[in-house]
């Protein structure tokens, strides 16, 4: 086996120029040059983010004018939502994880996996050649007809750009389903899959279905914008609701394209720090299935105020609260497996813990969301903000961030500060909290979002967001400087650094450019933990 | 909640649904958080614990923990409902207020055209109606201190109702991001007593908004089709209000307030069986602070309340 290892080359050094990377067709590769493209989007939607902060510390309008300051929220949503949380996990731990999980060589359609990459910059080319032409003020919502008919700010690019990077996403799902379907190794039965692999099977089917309606919806505000043609505005004949319907059928699902990722992700996490079986992996893997069909069925939870009928609120309700008993099951079945394990709180498992702790508490409050009476006050409003950053925030981020540090040493074949990765974990999750919490206080008191000033009432609530906010920066700049630390300096990993189960744990790290000398051969299900 | 007063009657019912969710919630979290710390420490690395034994059978705790949230949610959910039928019926003794939102700013007008701007008077136990538009964007009326919030959409009417129980000056919002002047749109709710508000009123009246609505039947040149007199086939338009219109392709529509702005805007969309489409369309002539006279005018249009004051 040794001599072996050292004869193929790692996929990194597998060619050093520019070109080797620009035109590579590896899926690592690839992972690779999507992680650095969307931490540059994550930096840029969080110096958004910070503004948002500093001009909230008072309640007055006193760092930018209102229309910069509607501006930089849009900036915000538009860009982390399409060029930081849609792609994270899916194209970079995806990308990088699933074929060496399912034992096979590539993706099936690799020139296409590059291409989805190319189609990601040029969407964020114009989202960011829109920001320096003076950005967008309709949020990233994009309500009619502010959007089609009012706003006087660079629209078109932006739709342009979130219409690009959308195509983006629906090849990478095609690419995964047909890779899952066709390229499983000898013996990598259905149920032996690694939940993460089901994850991204379920986020797959998600990303292109509902993709292509938000494709449709963005055309036709093109349309009514550019050739005025009425299809939203009544000042046309259109119908205003349409676009709401359109929008949130395919960005309440979008909403699991976030989060999906993010459970498959923290169930290889959690596993591997038991070291033990996942507990009710069926159930696992139904629920990631029901979610994705679920997801589809619920948009309407977004407008009970909105001017929909009371009925169709009513339906829309009762199905919200049904979508949320396959998370449900999720959080029991990872605190299930903490049972009779052998718990080491590494990094990775610090950051899945608290990605349990926060997506409950972002669950939890959806909830109170889905009871339309309740929705009526509290939509609209911080409590609306503070429950969607629980849960892509305190939810997905953290999970991709666990899930960096987990593969990392299988990625770069380095490890890591063990001490300092602790530390940032523990920031995080501290300086999350700080921020979002008192969101939900100042929302339940009644604070609307997307205020650039706001009654003095709100000003202590704003005053803790603001400064967690602090304490969450540092928290994200923090892996940056020990990431690369380690690059230079960090100790060799071995093929299985943490005693991890799975495919990928039994290549060298980094992998070889075809992931594995010979196709394994797996005869039995995923986290087959022997106990100590 | 801690510092948002009820001042609805709607306010301390849906009050006593969020806690009990939260309680609910906190009951939840707490359980699972101690579970997790237990395990946490009894099976942490190193220690030396029985962890034997495989959880394969596993179906029943599987089916309990699905179940039992299953149930409670639909407890949740028959609550909440019970409480949004009633915050969507408004009952027949609500006076009736309009609103017409455009940015950035709110109108309101009162049944007796007492009209205000960013600022709505309402007295203590009298259900009130607010009827709303918007002239351009969608915006949203929402006053925290009652529980309550509706989008405003352009084109089309949106209601809501509540029943304002406690005197003071409440925070009125713009809930729905309408532009540049958003954080600006709103101001005060100012609820008063009913002798006080009664004072009030009085001491603001004005002709009618339907009084105003007649006038504006003439201004606007609706009177020389549809008086009596006029030579041009068009309908009365006497008692329209609320009876049922043969539509000329065939359909029945009910003739209630959209079907009256509509009317007006779009009288092409839906003509009345046994005319020909000849009414101009209004849309770009007419406010929607005149429309609202305007049907306010037809809607007591050769009934008895169409005297003046006969109704109050
Ligand atoms: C040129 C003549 C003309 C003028 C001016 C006119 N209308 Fe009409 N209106 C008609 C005719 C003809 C109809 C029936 C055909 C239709 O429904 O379009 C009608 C229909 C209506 C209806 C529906 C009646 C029904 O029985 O269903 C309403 C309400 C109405 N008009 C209100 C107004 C108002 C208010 C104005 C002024 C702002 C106005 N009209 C101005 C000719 C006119
Ligand atoms: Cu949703
Ligand atoms: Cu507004």
């Amino acid at each position: 086996m040794l001599p072996a290892e050292q004869a193929a080359p790692s996929y990194l050094t597998d060619g050093n120029t520019l070109r080797s990377w620009l035109a590579t067709h590896d899926h690592k590769r690839i992972a690779i040059l999507y992680a650095v493209s969307i931490t540059f989007f994550f930096f840029l939607g969080g110096i958004a983010a910070a503004l948002i902060r500093l001009e909230l510390a008072t309640p007055a309008g006193d760092l930018m004018s209102a229309d910069t300051y509607n501006k930089t929220f849009t900036f915000h949503g538009v860009v982390m939502v399409w060029f930081f949380l849609i792609p994270s996990i899916p194209n970079t731990l995806g990308n990088f994880l699933l074929p060496i999980m399912i034992g096979a060589r590539d993706v099936a359609f690799p020139r296409l996996n590059l291409f989805s990459w190319y189609l990601y910059v040029a969407g964020g080319i114009f989202t960011v050649a829109c920001l320096l032409l003076g950005g967008v003020d309709t949020g990233w919502t994009f309500y009619t007809p502010f959007s089609t008919m009012f706003s006087n700010s660079n629209v078109m690019l932006t739709v342009v750009g979130v219409f690009i990077v959308g195509f983006s996403s629906i090849l990478t799902g095609l690419n995964f389903i047909v890779t899952i379907h066709t390229m499983r190794t000898t013996g990598m039965t259905w149920f032996r899959l690694p939940l993460f692999v089901w994850s991204m099977y379920g986020v797959s089917l998600v990303m292109l279905l509902a993709t292509p309606v938000l494709a449709m919806t963005l055309a036709l505000i093109a349309a009514e914008r550019l050739l005025g043609v009425g299809i939203f505005d009544p000042a046309l004949g259109g119908d205003p609701l349409l676009f709401q319907h359109f929008f949130w059928f395919y960005s309440h699902p979008a909403v699991y394209i976030m989060v999906l990722p993010a459970m498959g992700v923290v169930s290889e996490l959690i596993t591997a720090g038991v070291r033990r079986r996942i507990f009710g992996y069926r159930f696992m893997v139904y629920s990631i299935i029901g979610i994705a069909v679920i997801g589809f069925l619920v948009w309407g939870h977004h407008m009970f105020v909105a001017g929909q009928s009371m009925y169709a609120s009513i339906v829309f309700s009762i199905l919200s609260f049904i979508i949320a008993v396959p998370s449900a099951i999720k959080v029991f079945n990872w605190t299930a497996t903490l049972y009779k394990g052998d718990i080491a709180f590494g990094a990775p498992m610090i950051y899945a813990l608290g990605f349990v702790g926060l997506f409950m508490l972002g669950g939890l409050t959806g909830l109170f969301l889905a009871a339309t009476a309740l929705d009526v006050n509290l939509t609209d409003t911080y409590f609306v903000v503070a429950h969607f950053h629980y849960i892509m925030v305190g939810g997905s981020v953290m999970a991709y961030l666990g899930g960096i540090h987990f593969w990392w040493p299988k990625i770069t074949g380095r490890m890591f500060s063990e001490a300092w990765a602790r530390f940032a974990a523990i920031l995080m999750f501290l300086g999350f909290n700080l921020t979002f919490f008192p969101q939900f206080l100042a929302g339940a008191e009644g604070m609307p979002r997307r205020y650039h000033q706001y009654p003095a009432e709100y000003g202590l609530l704003n005053i803790l967001s603001s400064a967690g906010a602090v304490l969450l920066a540092a928290s994200y700049l923090l892996p940056i400087g020990y990431f690369l630390w380690s690059l230079r300096f960090g100790e060799r990993a071995g093929n299985d650094p943490w005693g991890a189960e799975g495919l990928e744990w039994t290549t060298s790290s980094p992998p070889p450019t075809h992931n594995f000398e010979a196709p394994p051969v797996v005869t039995e299900g995923p986290y087959a933990y022997t106990h100590p | 909640m801690n510092f948002l007063p009820e001042a609805s009657g709607f306010a301390p019912r849906i009050d006593g649904l969020f806690y009990a969710m939260l309680g609910l919630s906190a009951l939840v979290v707490v359980a699972v958080f101690t579970t997790m710390l237990v395990f946490a420490i009894r099976f942490r690395r190193g220690r030396n614990v029985d962890r034997s034994g495989e959880s394969h059978r596993d179906l029943g705790i599987e089916l309990t923990w699905t179940l039992i949230p299953f149930a409670l949610f639909v407890g949740i959910f028959a609550w909440s409902i019970r409480l949004w039928i009633d915050m969507r019926t408004p009952p027949g003794d609500a006076t009736t207020i309009h609103v017409v939102g455009k940015q950035w700013m709110w109108e309101f007008e009162h049944l007796d055209g007492q009209r205000e701007i960013d600022t709505l008077h309402l007295a203590t136990g009298q259900p009130v109606r607010l009827v709303m538009i918007s002239q351009d964007v969608i915006h949203d009326v929402s006053i925290p201190a009652f529980r309550v919030k509706q989008d405003v959409l352009p084109g089309r009417y949106t209601q809501m109702w509540f029943t304002p129980t406690r005197p003071g000056t409440y925070n009125l919002f713009c809930a729905e991001y309408c532009g540049t002047d958003h954080s600006r749109m709103g101001g005060a709710v100012i609820v008063q007593t009913p002798q006080d508000h009664a004072r009030w009123l009085a001491s603001h009246a004005t002709g009618s908004l339907a009084e105003q609505g007649r006038a504006l039947f003439t201004r606007y040149g609706c009177a020389g089709c549809h008086d009596a007199r006029s030579s041009v086939h068009a309908p009365r338009l006497d008692g329209l209000y609320g009876s049922t219109v043969p539509l000329a392709d065939g359909r029945q529509v009910l003739a209630d307030e959209r079907y009256l702005h509509d009317s007006i805007t779009l009288p092409g969309s839906e003509v009345a069986a046994g005319y020909a489409p000849v009414m101009p369309s209004y849309k770009d002539r007419i406010d929607e602070a005149d429309i609202l006279a305007l049907v306010a005018y037809l809607k007591v249009r050769g009934t008895d309340r169409e005297t003046p004051h006969a109704s109050r």
